[in-house]
């Protein structure tokens, strides 16, 4: 398991301004789960990682993997990279061109305290390429292969050490989307499999939703919102998780009623609107209220019941495929919906907009 | 701790930074400041000195007068200039050309014509000079002497002793450089900003003008420039064609000074100060504008082949053009001083000449003690100052690159002052320092392996640091989380990564240093003469077929080092 406390790490920039690029950033991941750092580029989630794995040295803080403390400022400890039982897949993949397959998942293995054979590294190299489907390889340069080989490469030179801890930065986001798509699945079912504490950095919200136990968003430094993914993406607790995880609709308006437990109702520009209240929320509050577009319904005459009906004029409408994605015209506001294929409207059209109070959630207006 | 930021590509986080670390670069700095600085400070020192070896200071200006202000400053002023620009337009006209017809055209054959644009490299630059007075020469030049029985001229058409002569001979040496130059800058052009303007309406003309050479200028700016540059630093034509023309420009103004008897070293020393300035400027221009040239290159992470202009039936005269340059300029020299070495004494071709055919000259050298000391001198140089040059520069291409040591970019600077510095003005200003600070080795092959590892550093940190860079950190990061301590990583990843730089940079320092002879003409006496110094002497004396068959085993030595190095490396590809 990996614990980290109280990380802080400053830079500083060409100008000689400090620039504080982890900001006390403290959490835990458990043994056996896939922890995510998700954040946009420069919220200090690759040198959180980084940390971790002893190739930045942080300002303060503790890090303990499997039980050890690998940095602590209070006692002045530091373990080098080379000697923290963890294994690390990079952005680049990082694969060393002179050296064949074989080679490169050999490497944490010829280079180890422990003297292994050569038919002891082959048979240990074999395995770890079974793993990740690349067996019969080993004897081809790194160089020719695919992107996607590649990557898998990385994998199975960090796993072959059978390390407590495997770190990955970014390793999907060179691949195209199909191959990521399918690699998604794949890194899961492996990491599974291998039931190894695992903590991922990335800036996808789908690889984040659809890979985590638990994601930890970042933005400028620390952490805003730590949580499952369903959490996270029905309950996000700042207009800045609302928006950096998946599309959402946002409105302004002002509380002017609390009806018991986190309920209320807010007025907007496009009206009254009852909605799901944030914790501490009171009468009076600015807030914005968000409200995913896969959530609105549109009906195309008014229907006899349901929460939060407004009537709209359809902006535009644009078939994907799988959705079509429908933006709604009302007044100034304009939202956006994803209705089912089969949809069709013209532009122009009037339709009313059905707000289910459960999926509206009022969050402070930070603006 | 502090840290300094570098771009993340740059950083890694080994070794821990402990004070006698810092050793380190210090040390590099003070192997640098000995090398590159040391003489320069004694030359500007010397140019303010009545003696070389003064025993009081006293400051004068005389040297300057003598250097500025005589009767000849003028005219050595615009004799430099005109060489220097007239040698930096045609060889880039010529340069610029051939690597238009071999990377935009569709001449035929091109594809060969490339490594044999780059031959005339191995090609000594006093051989250069020497087999284009056997051509061009008024009284014996075999060129003049065929086109004047051709024509029934009455006087020789092609005077070599001339400045425009000297232009040619200098401008023809120079053609590789340009060429590698403008292939490389056609080679790195996108063709999609050519399509571009072709979609817009464009036609083929118009695209060349407005975007083509328009995308060129900078580049072309930088290749006049280093070209200008270089032959300003030059010493070889100014030598061998210059001086008996009476046709003085400053490399030469500062032989003579030193010939003199006695030596005015004062006066030598102040022009090399003149020259080692006009020279950093040219240098300092030079970067900043391959900075701009930077601006113009796309580069995307995909590989494009650059379009092809379609000459249709204008094809074969580029192709002519290839064929007659590849015959005129680069195989007629050759073939001129093959000739010349079968002769017992300069004639031009006839039957009657052919009869006189023989090993003769080869024969003489074989017994002659000078040559043998000369090819000794010459390779044992050559193979030490590649090794010491690229151990010393790879080391310190990984303190500046890759440790996190500070105050290690002053390592990078020291590396390249070397550059500015002309040849001779480098043998100028070691022989101050080594008269003033009597080291017992001026006089011997130490002086001159010091000299040359100096002139050769920027190159060799040219091609270590382009390694260098290439090692993206995440590699050495990989093998730190994968368990490498920081020596397996060296070992293991970073070296055998180096490998092609190191290589490269060796073979290069390797063919330069056999041809070294600016600033050997100052360094080598007696017993530490090499084979560009002895071509110069024995030609100087007439001994002009002797000297023509020393030149054909200079060229064979250095075909068979070349030969031998790919042999054993396997690798491909000299970049200058």
């Amino acid at each position: 398991m990996i614990e980290v406390k109280g990380l802080v790490k400053t830079f500083t920039d060409g100008t000689g301004a400090r620039v504080q690029a982890v900001n006390d950033v403290s959490f835990q991941v458990e043994e056996g789960r896939f922890y995510t750092l998700l954040g946009p580029s420069g919220c200090g989630k690759t040198t959180t990682l980084r940390c971790i794995a002893g190739l930045e040295k942080p300002d303060t803080g503790e890090i303990n993997v499997s039980g050890t403390a690998v940095f602590s400022s209070a006692s002045g400890a530091f373990v080098p990279p080379y000697k923290r039982a963890i294994g690390m897949v990079f952005q680049s993949y990082a694969i060393w061109p002179h050296l064949t397959v074989l080679e490169n998942v050999a490497f944490p293995l010829r280079v180890s305290k422990e003297k292994l054979s050569s038919d002891e590294i082959r048979k240990r190299v074999g395995e770890a390429l079974g793993q990740v489907e690349m067996s019969g390889l080993e004897d081809r340069m790194a160089t020719q292969l695919s992107g996607g080989q590649q990557q898998r490469l990385a994998l199975a030179r960090a796993l072959v050490r059978r390390p407590q801890v495997l770190l990955l930065d970014e390793p999907l986001s060179n691949l195209d989307a199909k191959l990521r798509e399918r690699m998604r699945f794949e890194l899961r079912e492996l990491q599974r499999r291998l039931r190894i504490t695992t903590l991922y950095v990335t800036h996808d919200q789908i690889e984040a939703l659809s890979m985590s136990n638990t994601i930890a968003v970042m933005s400028s430094g620390v952490i805003v919102q730590e949580g499952g993914p369903r959490d996270i993406y029905m309950h996000p607790k700042t207009q800045f998780v609302a928006q950096f995880i998946g599309s959402t609709n946002q409105i302004s308006g002002q509380i002017v009623n609390q009806a018991g437990e986190n309920l209320g109702t807010v007025s907007t520009e496009i009206g009254q609107l009852s909605c799901s209240l944030m914790n501490g929320l009171k009468t009076g509050a600015n807030v914005v209220v968000v409200v995913r577009p896969e959530s609105l319904i549109l009906h195309q005459q008014q229907p006899a019941h349901g929460g939060n009906l407004v009537e709209g004029k359809i902006a535009a409408a644009m078939f994907l495929g799988e959705y079509v994605d429908c933006s709604v015209e009302i007044g100034r506001v304009v939202l956006q919906t994803h209705q089912p294929h089969t949809f069709q409207v013209r532009r122009g059209q009037s339709v009313w907009v059905e707000l289910p109070p459960g999926d509206c959630l009022a969050l402070p207006d930070q603006n | 701790m502090s840290t300094v930021a570098i771009p993340r590509s740059a950083r890694f986080s080994f070794p821990q930074v402990r004070d006698p670390a810092l050793l380190i670069p210090l040390v590099g700095a003070g192997v640098l400041i000995y090398l590159a600085v040391l003489p320069l400070f004694m030359l500007l020192l010397g140019s303010f000195q009545m003696e070389v070896a003064p025993r009081e200071f006293v400051t004068t200006f005389k040297n300057y007068q003598a250097a500025y202000a005589s009767e000849y400053t003028y005219s050595t002023f615009m004799n430099s200039l005109i060489f220097a620009s007239g040698s930096a337009a045609l060889g880039f006209f010529f340069g610029g050309v051939l690597a238009w017809l071999t990377e935009r055209t569709n001449t035929p054959l091109r594809a060969i014509f490339v490594p044999i644009a780059v031959v005339p490299l191995i090609l000594p630059g006093v051989l250069e000079s020497i087999a284009w007075i056997f051509l061009l020469s008024p009284k014996f030049g075999y060129l003049n002497v065929w086109l004047m029985a051709l024509f029934g001229l009455e006087s020789p058409p092609f005077n070599v002793f001339s400045l425009p002569g000297m232009i040619w001979v200098h401008s023809v040496g120079q053609v590789p450089l340009a060429f590698l130059m403008m292939v490389a800058a056609f080679k790195s052009m996108d063709p999609s900003l050519e399509e571009s303007a072709m979609m817009s309406g464009a036609g083929t003309l118009q695209t060349l003008k407005r975007v083509t050479l328009r995308l060129l200028m900078p580049t072309c700016g930088s290749v006049l420039l280093i070209l200008f540059v270089r032959t300003l630093e030059s010493f070889e034509t100014p030598a061998l064609i210059g001086i008996p023309a009476r046709i003085y420009v400053y490399t030469s103004e500062i032989y003579l000074a030193f010939n003199e008897y006695p030596p005015d070293y004062g006066r030598g020393a102040a022009l090399a100060v003149g020259l080692l300035l006009l020279s950093a400027v040219g240098v300092w221009m030079y970067t900043r504008s391959t900075r701009e040239s930077k601006k113009f290159q796309t580069v995307t992470g995909k590989a494009f082949r650059p379009r092809q202009f379609d000459l249709g039936r204008w094809r074969w005269v580029g192709f002519g053009f290839l064929g007659t340059y590849f015959l005129l300029v680069v195989l007629l020299p050759f073939l001129v001083l093959l000739w010349a070495s079968f002769l017992p004494f300069f004639a031009a071709p006839s039957w009657d000449a052919v009869q006189k055919l023989s090993l003769e000259n080869y024969r003489y050298l074989n017994g002659f003690r000078p040559f043998w000391d000369a090819m000794k001198n010459s390779i044992i140089l050559a193979l030490m100052t590649a090794t010491a040059a690229m151990l010393l520069t790879s080391i310190i291409a990984w303190i500046v690159y890759k440790s996190r040591l500070p105050g290690s970019w002053i390592l990078d600077f020291l590396a390249f002052v070397p550059i500015t510095v002309p040849g001779i003005v480098l043998g100028m200003a070691l022989i101050l320092l080594y008269v003033a600070f009597p080291v017992p080795i001026y006089g011997t092959i130490w002086v001159l392996l010091i000299a040359y590892l100096t002139r050769y550093i920027p190159y060799g940190m040219r091609a270590a640091s382009g390694s260098i860079l290439q090692i993206h950190s995440e590699l050495e990061e990989a093998a730190a989380t994968s368990g490498a301590s920081w020596w397996e990583t060296f070992r293991r990843v970073t070296l055998p990564l180096l490998r092609p730089g190191f290589a490269a940079g060796w073979i290069y320092i390797c063919i330069v240093s056999f041809r070294e002879f600016s600033t050997s003409v100052l360094l080598a006496t007696g017993d530490s003469r090499v084979l560009s110094i002895l071509l110069f002497t024995m030609f100087e004396q007439g001994q002009v077929t002797v000297v023509a068959a020393i030149g054909i085993l200079m060229i064979l030595t250095l075909l068979a080092i070349v030969t031998v190095f790919y042999k054993l490396s396997g690798h491909v590809g000299i970049q200058g």
